[in-house]
């Protein structure tokens, strides 16, 4: 176990990758520009508009949604955009940034519905946010509700570089290694875009087997579970053997329930695998070449570098973490966003190299000036 | 082609408390000496009333013998578990059990929708239990089985069985109607913690009106077994952040047939989100880890396998080796061999608290 070395007390550093920050679109009248006629009228005539659209998963008052220094002065957490420069990129000397703006129309039941306003989030996205700073990038915002509205989006949305991932929530309708999501993955392939799962439910479901949780502490850390059915799921339904090149980020969701993952899952493979034969190759080897996790929140003890330690060597790979600061969620104080104890080796894994192996666009440059031309439909 | 890598002529020379053996009823006339007529009829006429799709069939069925060893069924015919001298021959006299804590599942009133025909079921499944596994067998020990989203009756029952010492804990199905940290439940909490027996938590079989994972069904028997153990952490989840142990400061949890490594994560979890969000659990007076060291104990089986097997000896220390209470899920397919089960190598000391003192404490066997 290392001692309390000064060089391994890790402070904030230039040149990082950030892969988990969460602007938010202020309101959903600003949306209005980017909807097609039909769209913005029901909007306004349903008042609809007068409403943003937030997730349940994240109550916007709550300590988690935003931490107290990063609360802008008024509207939702993430709206502000010059603080969220200030905060969440000049802070950390952040070289590039990607934004998961976890917008609510994906929780809606109309597909039709979720799918314009994910097309028009996704515009707004390029507009407001790209547009205005060369250290963003994005995700795509998933219409999950429908696969075949998501390729259409990704198909809309992939020559715009800056565009590097696609974004979805871990808990759904279906478990995401369902063949109903099939198409999506190979459209995400083709275009070497990583999915991003994401923390959080639409609540289609109870987030538990036995019902629903009373707190919303409850819910936040059912996520883990939730994290380990997902990719249970992926491996047992065999998408990696189908999309060998795909990849999945793991957003917001620790890592400490990794282990336990890895080994009972190679244990239980063992047994039933003449049950899934495609499944060709030990389940953990797969999830290390596949899958990789943010870092924040970072569920190991604080100041207890030997959890992490033991934790990232059960683990068995540095290659598989990608740094986020999760802005403006409410995880860190100061910045002091990374854990001590890691290796000069791992903490450069972490900072960036990881990410570029991981999001093949981010090594493009993005090319700036095709997302207008990209951004309307016909 | 699996060549045998174990020499399966290894003697266990140990003796063990074994706290996962599943008796099973020969047939669906076993539980009628222990019902009145109007539930032999009703059991006849209707059967079981489930929330599952099918009847006399799995919705993700087993990968081999109906989820039990292939060679547990009894020469004499009928399921396997259901034959008290096969179930000697085969498990207790070989792998040395001192005691078997037996869990009944299947018919027994946990999973029935009919309050009366559940209550009826679990007042029976229990006569039987002490009737024809523990009397015979004096190394058995029951579990009172308890219709737990009927709180009353499952109170009643627990009072009614509990006096008897053959009873050594209450089993309850974690697959409950609400998470089980809610108030609905505290009767139960608190007749336990009355009656000093420990609730042992064991998966069944149906669902309590709920999906396996937060994102619906899966699609593979594989997915299904892998929900055993998350859904053993939200119910862990549940009764700390209900603060069920501020009000029940005695009562005991054993979890079995869920494994044990995902503890120190989901105790860390807890940890970390409360310390941010504690205004929303003001009854928490400790972090949640506290009182899961406090009030929790893990049955092994089935137990995970690191690739690196000393790993697993950093999960223990993590949890506390007086925590660990060794189970083999006997006759169930995935059966921990006592021989064979930890791949590292544990002292002396460690060897007898986890394959047989810790269970003698949490439940108090003689």
């Amino acid at each position: 176990m290392p001692g309390r070395d000064e060089s391994l007390l890790m402070k904030a550093r230039p040149g990082a990758i950030d892969c988990d920050i969460h602007p938010a679109v202020p309101n959903t009248k600003v949306l209005l520009p980017y909807l097609p006629e039909y769209w913005r009228d029901q909007l306004v005539n349903r008042f609809i508009d007068r409403s943003p659209f937030v997730l349940q998963s994240y109550p916007p008052n709550s300590p988690i949604a935003c931490r107290p220094d990063w609360r802008p002065a008024q509207g939702l957490p993430g709206t502000d955009f010059d603080a969220l420069r200030k905060q969440a990129l000049d802070a950390f000397g952040t070289k590039l940034a990607i934004c998961n703006v976890l917008h609510g129309s994906i929780a809606l039941f109309n597909e039709d519905m979720a799918a314009v306003l994910c097309s028009a989030v996704n515009d707004w996205i390029a507009k407001e946010l790209l547009d205005r700073d060369p250290r963003l990038r994005a995700s795509i915002l998933l219409p999950i509700q429908s696969p075949d509205h998501c390729v259409k989006e990704i198909e809309r949305l992939a020559p715009d570089k800056r565009f590097v991932s696609v974004l979805t929530l871990v808990m759904g309708e279906t478990l995401l290694g369902n063949r109903r999501y099939w198409p999506i993955y190979k459209a995400a392939e083709k275009h070497g875009l990583p999915v991003c799962v994401h923390a959080g439910s639409t609540f289609r479901t109870a987030p538990t087997y036995s019902g629903w949780p009373s707190y919303v502490l409850e819910d936040y850390v059912s996520n883990g579970t939730g994290f380990e059915n997902v990719l249970v799921s992926f491996v047992a339904e065999g998408v990696f053997q189908q999309f060998p090149k795909l990849k999945i980020v793991c957003a917001e969701s620790g890592i400490t329930w990794l282990p336990t993952l890895l080994w009972r899952l190679n244990k239980e493979w063992r047994g039933v695998r003449a049950e899934v034969p495609w499944v060709d190759r030990p389940p953990a080897d797969i999830i290390r070449d596949h899958v990789r996790f943010t870092l924040q929140p970072l569920d190991v003890p604080k100041n207890d570098p030997d959890k992490l330690l033991r934790t990232l060597e059960h683990i068995g790979s540095d290659e598989v973490f990608l740094f986020s600061t999760d802005y403006p969620h409410w995880h860190f104080d100061g910045d002091d966003v990374l854990p001590d104890g890691l290796t000069e080796v791992s903490l450069q894994k972490l900072l960036s190299d990881n990410a570029l192996a991981t999001y093949p666009r981010l090594g493009e440059g993005g090319n700036i000036g095709q997302s207008r031309e990209h951004a309307g439909r016909a | 082609m699996n060549a045998p890598v174990l020499d399966k002529t290894l003697q266990q020379r140990l003796s063990i408390v074994d706290c996962d053996i599943h008796p099973d009823q020969k047939s669906a006339d076993s539980l009628s000496p222990y019902l009145p007529q109007r539930w032999r009829e009703h059991a006849k006429m209707f059967g079981l009333h489930n929330r599952q799709g099918l009847i006399g069939q799995l919705g993700f069925p087993r990968m081999m013998a109906n989820g039990r060893r292939a060679d547990s069924y009894p020469p004499g015919g009928g399921p396997s578990g259901s034959d008290l001298g096969f179930m000697q021959k085969q498990h207790l006299n070989p792998n040395g059990v001192e005691v078997g804590m037996l869990v009944a599942l299947g018919r027994n009133g946990m999973e029935e929708q009919n309050q009366d025909f559940a209550a009826a079921l679990s007042h029976a499944v229990n006569d039987w239990q002490i009737e024809e596994w523990v009397k015979p067998e004096p190394r058995l020990r029951a579990g009172v089985v308890v219709p737990q989203e009927d709180a009353a009756t499952a109170v009643a029952e627990i009072e009614r069985c509990a006096p008897n010492p053959g009873f050594r804990q209450i089993i309850v199905s974690p697959r409950t109607a609400e998470p089980l940290g809610r108030r609905k439940y505290w009767p139960i909490f608190e007749a336990a913690e009355k009656s000093g027996l420990p609730i042992g938590l064991h998966p069944a079989g149906a669902s309590g009106g709920f999906p396996s994972t937060g994102s619906g069904w899966p699609t593979y028997y594989l997915q299904e077994h892998y929900s055993f153990e998350t859904g053993m952490q939200a119910v862990l989840a549940s009764l700390v952040f209900e603060g069920v142990f501020e009000k029940f400061p005695k009562l005991k949890i054993c979890f079995i047939e869920s494994g044990f490594t995902w503890v120190p994560a989901v105790c860390w979890r807890m940890d970390k989100h409360w310390e941010r969000m504690r205004k929303e659990v003001p009854h928490l007076k400790r972090p949640p880890s506290e009182y899961v060291r406090e009030h929790f104990w893990f049955a092994t089986q089935p137990i995970e396998e690191p690739e690196h097997p000393h790993h697993l000896m950093d999960m223990i220390n993590w949890i506390g080796w007086d925590r660990i209470v060794f189970s083999t899920d006997y006759p169930h397919w995935d059966f921990d061999d006592p021989r064979y089960t930890f791949k590292i190598n544990l002292n002396e000391k460690q060897r007898a608290m986890i394959f047989r003192e810790n269970a003698k404490a949490l439940y108090q066997l003689q």
